[in-house]
């Protein structure tokens, strides 16, 4: 008997298809797992078991018809900042929490076409502003690991729900490292896309030139699955690239022999967590044994991505974010003067700490006398990172480096340092400013018997041979498998 | 207005909205008078995820003003946000173009002055950038709130900027009237100033002859009417020379001109200029323009007024007037080209003078002087546009080619004329011959015709042989009077002067 909550999308799949089990039956599954479990995670916030078992019988029709895909009768949940029609869309903060959507981003038309089940929202860092999720209004999400540390951020919701075993895949978005770095912390495969892939139309922006929607998965296999589903041009974005659609379970059973890994001198420099450090050893170790060889490889302006990436993505916010205005929709505050007034405590009482942080920074940076000395020198930084990169392809076809520098932490460790808290995506974020793809997968216990990840960056579009590294990798060991006390 | 003492300089920033189907970001249509927010999109409103996608109509529209000032279409532009919060701005930014706009450079050619020799003068163009409107706030009909209507956001608009060329306001409205036939012509605006598509910010100052330094301009805001603009610019100029002529100096403002009483209002002062932020927009990818695209439409461009008011000087020898006024706006000269055409068509009879080096030359004086007389006239009479003329083309050189064959007299014609213009008859012909209108030619007929003239008017006939020309014309007249006017005038003056032996 497939168990529901560790099967594999295409085990799944195969069950429904079987009528070993119906949609409906997988969806009310997950949803009292949701039940039951999430009040100690505090993942979700919103589920409408309506809406769930609606859809799911329209899968089980479709499946009844002869006519299901790959993802028909799959649940799935979204990041909070995905439209999706008639569901909220809070993006984790008080200035939208009554917001319902109407309309579906671009990313849930095709995961609705493709049949595929709306189990709920999930909660994320305000905005997909932070490392913890302990940024949100509708409170910190918990690892499933351990109740007492962070799931990461901002889709820490995201990582949550699918390393509880809430729901068989999850969508969430990376701005910097939002989608590995969750994946890290939660013992999970997440994959950011190469930007442009995945169409931004309906995802609430942070940084429009970094955001990408990307997939959350148990494994590598599954991750492929979705992501094959999830792209494809849209002509709403105009950042939305038109190439030929792409099957990313096609080549996952390749060989690794003669796969050239190259591991960059700068992540491998101090800074990082001694168990952090053994972990990454011995998975390198794992895919030398598959044939792969590996070269040291310099990315000299790795350094620069941090403060290059906190110049950009506030400057990009802190524009984006001023349509929260309290004017057509969203929260306003009950009492202002005038005008003025009215914006003032609207954005004020609506926009947490971190947001308004950025904010700040963001409107800094942009300000007339300091465009130049900051954002087009963070520009000019962003061009010479991605120059680093195309010289590292040079020499080898995937990169691979820890996705962070510590295992998960405590709850409350960073909330008052915000450097620190930054300071959690040091490995990610260059990867956003060249818009590569880059993809997270676990690889160990460290400290704490929490989950290490496993950060593989490749070239621009080459997933396939990214998943395709991270598949023959998961062959072989058995850490994507292990599942939190108590999700079992 | 004008002073000895004070130097005027004035630049223009116009503001003209693009025809195209949709808005710039979005697939809404901009009709205007749709009721409030029903043309306003996820997009237009500003939802959260949503993105714009750029209307390639627009940019058509900008390559072809680039082409027809003779500027540079920039290979590569940049769409930018410009950040301020607004209740009708939804995103609170405006996408439009900053550091590389769509157009650089390019001229105009202004006529300022009347008469057949206005001067010429150049207005350099600094730039032209796409962008996108603003919806509307209505401070009325709310009880103390304010309405706001997004219908407009999101409608394209071309802005216009002008280096600070002007030297006087007469200048300003005739380079203003010029860039509006220029927008009208191309196709790219309707031009409807009531409507908001067509509007216009001056920025004035003043400065003593002869100093080098621009003095501090004040820039009046939304001048949406010819007559506003000359008004409040010449207001403006009184009054920025009166205040520096009472030891006060003039600091950087925005103005508001109240066509109510004339007069210019401070709105904000440079100090609370907006810091807008502008930086490039990463919802938007650079717009890259071909070599080839360029050509393209280049290929497709009709000929520009400039370019065809002198081709009507060399090859019709009209007047530099006549072909000022054929050719200040496309429909006036599509009008007089499709008359002319016609015309030459049905085929120009006798050319009597030697005035007339040709055919066509001839029949294009004709057409101008009706199109310009006859037409003109009855049109501002009872206030309707060309394109709403009873009058077409075809009808017009039916008139005309009558009185080029001499089947009627310049007078018989202007009946007609009204009679088509009355919406009596489907053309000249059908007129002439119900009314029986068609000129006597026959030499024996105007023979007889004279001599009882001569016979009945003894009285003129000893005062013109006294030496008085004025009885001639009595006589001519009385002739005319009694043929109803269908005598042929040159024939009844030729045989008066013989029979008169004058």
């Amino acid at each position: 008997m497939t168990q529901m909550h560790t099967a594999s999308l295409a085990e799944l799949s195969a069950a429904l298809n079987a009528k070993k089990f119906s949609a409906v039956e997988l969806a009310q599954f997950y949803l009292s797992r949701t039940e039951k479990l999430d009040g100690d995670l505090n993942a979700f916030i919103s589920t409408d078991m309506d809406k769930t078992l609606a859809m799911a019988r329209a899968a089980d029709e479709r499946i009844a018809r002869g006519e299901a895909g790959a993802l028909t009768g799959i649940p799935v949940a979204y990041k909070d900042l995905f439209c999706v029609d008639g569901w909220r869309a809070t993006c984790g903060s008080r200035m939208l929490e009554n917001f319902v959507a109407p309309y579906d981003a671009h990313v849930v038309e095709l995961l609705n076409a493709a049949g595929m089940v709306t189990l709920g929202k999930l909660n994320m860092d305000e905005f997909a502003m932070g490392s913890s999720n302990e940024n949100s209004y509708f409170g910190a999400v918990k690892n499933p690991w351990d109740l007492s540390r962070v799931p990461g951020g901002s889709s820490g919701g995201t990582a949550a729900v699918v390393a509880a075993r809430l729901a068989p895949v999850a969508l969430g978005t990376d701005t910097g490292g939002s989608i590995r770095q969750p994946a890290a912390f939660c013992g999970l495969t997440g994959l950011k896309p190469t930007y442009g892939r995945v169409s931004r139309y309906g995802v609430v922006a942070y940084a429009s030139s970094l955001d990408q929607a990307s997939p959350m998965a148990k494994s590598a296999e599954d991750c492929a699955l979705l992501l094959t589903a999830m792209t494809g041009f849209d002509a709403r974005d105009s950042t939305s690239l038109q190439r030929a659609a792409e099957d990313f379970s096609a080549s996952l059973n390749q060989p690794l022999k003669g796969l050239r890994i190259g591991l960059p001198r700068e992540y491998f420099a101090d800074g990082m967590d001694a168990d952090v450090r053994l972990a990454i050893e011995s998975a390198l170790a794992e895919l030398r044994a598959l044939g792969a060889t590996t070269v040291e490889v310099n990315l000299p302006n790795a350094a620069l991505s941090l403060p290059a990436y906190y110049v950009i993505a506030p400057a990009e916010a802190s524009s984006n974010l001023s349509r929260f205005d309290g004017v057509r929709y969203g929260y306003r505050a009950p009492e202002y003067k005038d005008l003025n007034d009215m914006y003032a405590k609207t954005r004020a009482q609506g926009f947490g700490e971190e947001v308004k942080r950025r904010i700040l920074m963001g409107t800094y940076v942009l300000s007339h006398g300091y465009y130049d000395a900051f954002y087009l020198k963070a520009q000019k930084i962003r061009r010479l990172i991605a120059n680093d990169f195309r010289a590292a392809f040079e020499h080898c076809d995937v990169i691979v480096s820890p996705t962070t520098p510590t295992v998960a932490f405590p709850l409350g460790d960073k909330t008052d340092d915000p450097v620190q808290m930054y300071l959690a995506d040091i490995y990610t974020i260059s990867s956003n400013l060249a818009g590569l793809p880059a993809m997270s997968i676990p690889c160990g216990l460290g400290q704490h018997n929490m989950p290490v990840g496993l950060q593989i960056i490749g070239p621009w579009f080459a997933e396939s041979t990214m998943l395709n590294v991270a598949h023959q990798y998961q062959q072989t060991s058995d850490w994507h498998t292990r599942l939190p006390e108590m999700a079992r | 207005m004008s002073s000895t003492k004070w130097e005027v300089v004035i630049g223009l920033e116009t503001h003209a909205q693009l025809r195209t189907q949709s808005k710039i970001f979005s697939d809404s249509s901009i009709a205007f008078g749709a009721a409030p927010n029903v043309q306003a999109s996820a997009v237009d409103i500003a939802l959260p995820g949503v993105l714009p996608v750029l209307n390639r109509e627009a940019v058509v529209c900008a390559i072809k003003f680039g082409l027809a000032v003779g500027g540079t279409v920039a290979p590569r532009s940049i769409f930018a946000r410009k950040n301020y919060f607004y209740p009708d701005l939804p995103k609170a930014y405006q996408i439009s173009q900053f550091e590389l706009p769509v157009v650089v450079g390019g001229s105009l050619e202004i006529s300022v002055g009347a008469g057949d020799t206005p001067s010429q003068k150049t207005i350099h163009l600094t730039r032209a950038h796409l962008e996108e409107d603003a919806g509307k706030s209505l401070h009325e009909d709310f009880h103390g709130k304010t309405g706001i209507d997004l219908n407009r956001a999101g409608t394209p608009l071309l802005e216009i900027v002008t280096e600070p060329d002007m030297r006087s306001t007469t200048e300003a409205v005739a380079y203003a009237k010029a860039l509006h036939a220029l927008v009208v012509w191309i196709g790219i605006c309707d031009g409807n100033m009531s409507e908001g598509s067509f509007r216009c910010d001056a920025n004035v100052s003043v400065r003593p002859f002869g100093q080098a330094e621009f003095g501090t301009r004040r820039e009046i805001k939304n001048l949406n009417s010819f007559r506003f603009m000359q008004q409040a610019i010449d207001y403006e100029i009184a009054w920025q020379i009166a205040e520096i002529e009472e030891g006060r100096k003039i600091t950087q403002a925005t103005v508001l001109f109240n066509p109510d009483i004339g007069e210019t209002r401070a709105m904000r002062s440079k100090e609370d200029a907006h810091d807008y932020r502008y930086f490039p927009d990463p919802d938007l990818l650079p717009l890259d323009i071909s070599r080839e695209w360029v050509d393209e439409i280049h290929a497709q461009m009709p000929e520009l007024p400039q370019a065809m008011k002198a081709r009507f000087c060399t090859q019709y020898e009209l007047s530099a007037y006549d072909a000022s006024v054929l050719t200040a706006s496309r429909e006036m000269a599509n009008y007089f080209a499709a008359t002319l055409r016609s015309l030459l068509s049905k085929g120009i009879g006798i050319i009597k003078s030697a005035e007339y080096p040709s055919a066509e030359i001839y029949a294009a004086k004709l057409c101008a002087n009706w199109v310009m007389g006859e037409l003109s006239a009855h049109l501002s009479r009872d206030e309707i546009e060309l394109a709403d003329s009873p009058l077409s083309p075809l009808m017009l050189a039916g008139i005309v080619s009558r009185i080029a064959d001499e089947t009627i007299s310049n007078k018989i014609a202007k009946e007609i004329f009204e009679a088509l213009w009355q919406g009596e008859g489907v053309d000249a012909d059908t007129i002439i011959d119900a009314r029986g209108l068609r000129q006597i030619s026959d030499v024996g007929a105007i023979e007889a015709l004279v001599d009882e003239v001569l016979a009945a008017n003894q009285k003129s006939v000893e005062e013109f042989r006294a030496g008085k020309e004025k009885a001639f014309n009595a006589l001519v007249g009385q002739a005319m009077k009694a043929t109803k006017g269908k005598a042929n005038p040159q024939q009844v003056t030729d045989l008066l002067r013989k029979k008169l032996g004058g």
